[in-house]
């Protein structure tokens, strides 16, 4: 078991060695075939360690040592246990099937290119296995720093151009913010614990030892780290200018796994976080928040990227919301749900971008119905099942975190259930604008328009099916399911709370959450079926075209004061206070030199007598409190 | 007699000899007062060789402890013949480039 759990993590790392290594050596073919094969092998090893799992329980395999000092240890340990095992089937499932896809997506590429593509979707993997299978904070840390850097290579992956690797930057410097706080958080579970392994923080006695500040510090901590990695406010507008990656990694890092490591994080912390009252309301609130600003956003966008990215945050802030009001295991539900779904949705706009030659605005495209089927038919499955039209997987998910919600405060449930809306308005608007209608594109793409190869087809309808039937691993006790993933994940987030809404609420609640859904999406597709959006007209249209123009609010709030500090510290304190301090020293040295330097006269006799007064004040100062007669007084008394 | 004597007689020695360096021009003369110095020095290694030696024969009649003290003596006395011959050889020269042997006419690498 020990060398099946190695294996997976390290097959994708072989896999990074292999093709970037010999980026320059292989052929286009043997770098795919290697690079899917590993990470095929690693879902083949997370099966085996996912029944074992269910067989025997969880795992622990101890490797050595990481930090080993007196006092503190912290050792290289994975461990798999209900929620890491079902991390680890989505993580290699999906990213098999983005790999495959890759394949194909990428084929324009030139060889070396195509290689470090590879390496760095191979290390991606690597890092984010590292994430969920660590026994410790510290290893999750790692995994953590791990995906951050790929998620910035893969952002900047056409590096010559400018805007991407701005973008790249963008990502990277917002998730180190928010990293800076997970590290803080570890800081002070050093401090107050002495050890960071899950079996040590993770049990009551060691809560018991934190006092209630520290406990909230702590999460609060934890959770600007989760802000950072799963872009919530106000740290989330890196992820839409992360959509300058290629497709296959936006659905990989930026939709089905990366950024929801900040849930798997808050999830295995789930203790500390009950624990905290005040932090869960933080969590709560920051992602109801999230889902629905980002849902504003996502109904103006055109590209069509760009849409799945704000919808991607808008379902990450549900996700949160689940987590804020301690629905732990609707939050991996619909973790999981949503990293199919988006996934599929992520590959069906790549697999467009691919037909349209890389023509990104939905206002250019229409009409793809009937010259795409494959990709038509598994994006609108993809759209129904986000918009959480039952019996698709994100009906399930997204009811359970809702009604949770309920649960906590229907106040969460009402702006929740109005985010449900506006995800169902501006999916089928995408989808309308898309697939439906006149084809408003050049006349030279409408000749070239074609379905995608079966690398790139495959990938879909297998996560098609996943996205129609995956909510059968959550239906609830109500519709006669007895939630299997629930009573899966009850060793980790403890047995799911009863909500304590009777039968009859629970009914309505979802029959509320539905119709206002259906409807919505009825709109959007009676509005879009025929036209695409012109330019915003109204105020309300531009500001959320705009994206409530918060990147130009962070520029003014933001970046120029830091731009200003930036020209104080260079035009006064290094000129002034930097330079006058190093030339400062250079002009006193000189001077003093040259005052010093009249001491050397030249003449013999004044040397010596230096000399003669020097020794005569080093024995006064060695004999400071007996004079030397004294000294020798002593000296001959004795005889 | 006692000690007291024998230093303060070598403490005179020593400081004619210092004295004689700080203000005698001649390098002949300051060379002498530097003899005067380290035979002052040699003067008292010998008294406090002896002394000790006195003081150790009084618990143990064959004691030879102390007197391995003189064996500096012989050093220094070889090193100051060492440095004679050096330093002649040096005013010798000094006299014959300058055709003064006054030491603080020794002073061109000033400036």
């Amino acid at each position: 078991m020990k060398v099946i759990i190695g294996l997976i993590v390290l097959w994708p790392l072989v896999g990074f060695l292999f093709n970037g290594l010999g980026r320059n050596i292989w052929s286009k073919k043997v770098i795919a075939y290697k690079a899917t094969g590993y990470i095929v092998a690693s879902f083949i090893f997370s099966i085996l360690a996912f029944l074992n799992v269910q067989s025997k329980g969880a795992f622990t395999a101890h490797y050595f040592d990481f930090i080993n000092t007196a006092t503190f240890k912290i050792p290289f340990d994975l461990k798999v246990d209900a929620l890491s095992s079902l991390f680890l089937l989505v993580i290699t499932g999906v990213g098999s099937l983005i790999h495959l896809y890759s394949t194909a997506y990428m084929k324009e590429e030139e060889a070396p290119h195509y290689a470090r593509y590879f390496a760095y979707l191979n290390l991606f993997v690597f890092s984010m296995l590292l994430l969920v299978l660590g026994n410790n904070y510290v290893i999750m840390f790692i995994g953590w720093e791990g995906v951050g850097l790929c998620s910035y290579l893969l952002i900047g992956y056409w590096f010559t151009n400018a805007t991407y690797n701005y973008a790249a930057k963008k990502a990277f410097i917002m998730n180190r913010i928010g990293d800076l706080g997970f590290l803080l958080a570890i800081f002070w579970l050093i401090v107050k614990l002495g050890t960071v392994s899950y079996d040590n923080v993770l049990t009551a006695e060691s809560l018991a030892k934190l006092a209630t500040p520290d406990i909230t510090a702590i999460t609060l901590l934890l959770f600007v780290g989760a802000m950072g990695k799963s872009a919530q406010i106000p740290l989330y507008t890196w992820l839409p200018d992360a959509m300058a990656g290629p497709t296959p990694v936006s659905a990989l890092i930026h939709a089905a796994t990366m950024v929801t490591a900040g849930i798997y994080m808050i999830t295995r912390s789930n203790i500390l976080f009950s624990a905290s009252e005040f932090t869960q309301h933080i969590v709560a609130i920051v992602g109801i928040s999230t889902a629905l600003l980002a849902a504003t956003i996502a109904i103006k966008q055109n590209d069509i990227k760009k849409v799945l990215a704000y919808s991607t945050v808008s379902q990450l802030g549900y996700m949160f919301l689940g987590l804020g009001v301690g629905a732990y295991s609707g939050a991996v539900f619909h973790v999981i749900t949503h990293a199919f779904f988006k996934a599929l949705l992520f590959l069906g706009a790549g697999s467009v971008i691919h037909a349209m030659h890389h023509e990104q605005d939905i206002r250019k495209m229409g009409g793809l119905k009937s010259k795409l089927p494959i990709t038509h038919l598994t994006f609108l499955i993809g759209c129904i099942a986000i918009a959480g039209v039952p019996p698709f997987s994100g009906f399930f998910s997204k009811d359970e975190i809702l009604a949770a919600a309920f649960a906590k405060s229907p106040i969460y449930w009402a702006l929740g259930v109005a985010g449900a809306a506006m995800t169902a308005f501006y999916m089928f608007r995408l989808y309308a604008t898309t697939f439906l209608g006149q084809f408003r594109g050049t006349h030279d793409q409408e000749h070239h328009l074609h379905e995608s190869p079966l690398a790139m087809t495959l990938p879909l309808i297998l996560l098609a099916v996943a996205s129609s039937i995956a909510g059968a691993i959550g239906v609830p006790a109500l519709m006669g399911g007895h939630h299997w993933l629930s009573h899966q994940l009850a060793p980790i987030v403890g047995e799911a709370k009863e909500a304590g809404l009777s039968a009859g609420m629970e009914w309505a609640l979802m029959g509320v959450s539905v119709t206002i859904a259906v409807i919505a999406l009825l709109i959007a597709l009676s509005i879009y079926r025929k036209k695409a959006d012109g330019e915003p007209q109204t105020a309300l249209g531009k500001f959320l075209y705009n994206k409530w123009y918060i990147d130009e609010l962070y520029e003014i709030m933001i970046l120029n004061p830091l731009h200003k500090f930036a020209g104080f510290l260079k035009e006064v304190v290094e000129k002034n206070i930097i330079d006058g301090a190093v030339n400062g020293t250079g002009k006193f040295v000189q001077y003093g030199a040259r005052q010093i330097r009249l001491l050397q006269s030249g003449q013999v006799g004044y040397y010596i007598l230096c000399m003669v007064l020097s020794i005569v004040l080093l024995f006064i100062i060695w004999f400071n409190d007996i004079t030397i007669l004294k000294f020798f007084f002593k000296l001959t008394h004795k005889f | 007699m006692p000690i007291q004597y024998y230093i303060f007689f070598c403490l005179t020695l020593f400081s004619i000899g210092v004295v004689g360096v700080l203000t005698r021009r001649n390098a002949i003369i300051v060379f002498m007062c530097i003899e005067l110095m380290l035979n002052a020095v040699n003067l008292l290694l010998v008294s406090f060789s002896k002394m000790q030696h006195a003081a150790a024969l009084k618990l143990d009649a064959v004691s030879t402890a102390g007197i391995d003290a003189q064996i500096f003596v012989f050093f220094i006395m070889v090193v100051a013949a060492a440095e004679v011959s050096v330093g002649l050889a040096i005013i010798v020269m000094m006299f014959r480039n300058t055709h003064s042997i006054d030491i603080n006419f020794l002073n061109r690498l000033k400036n």
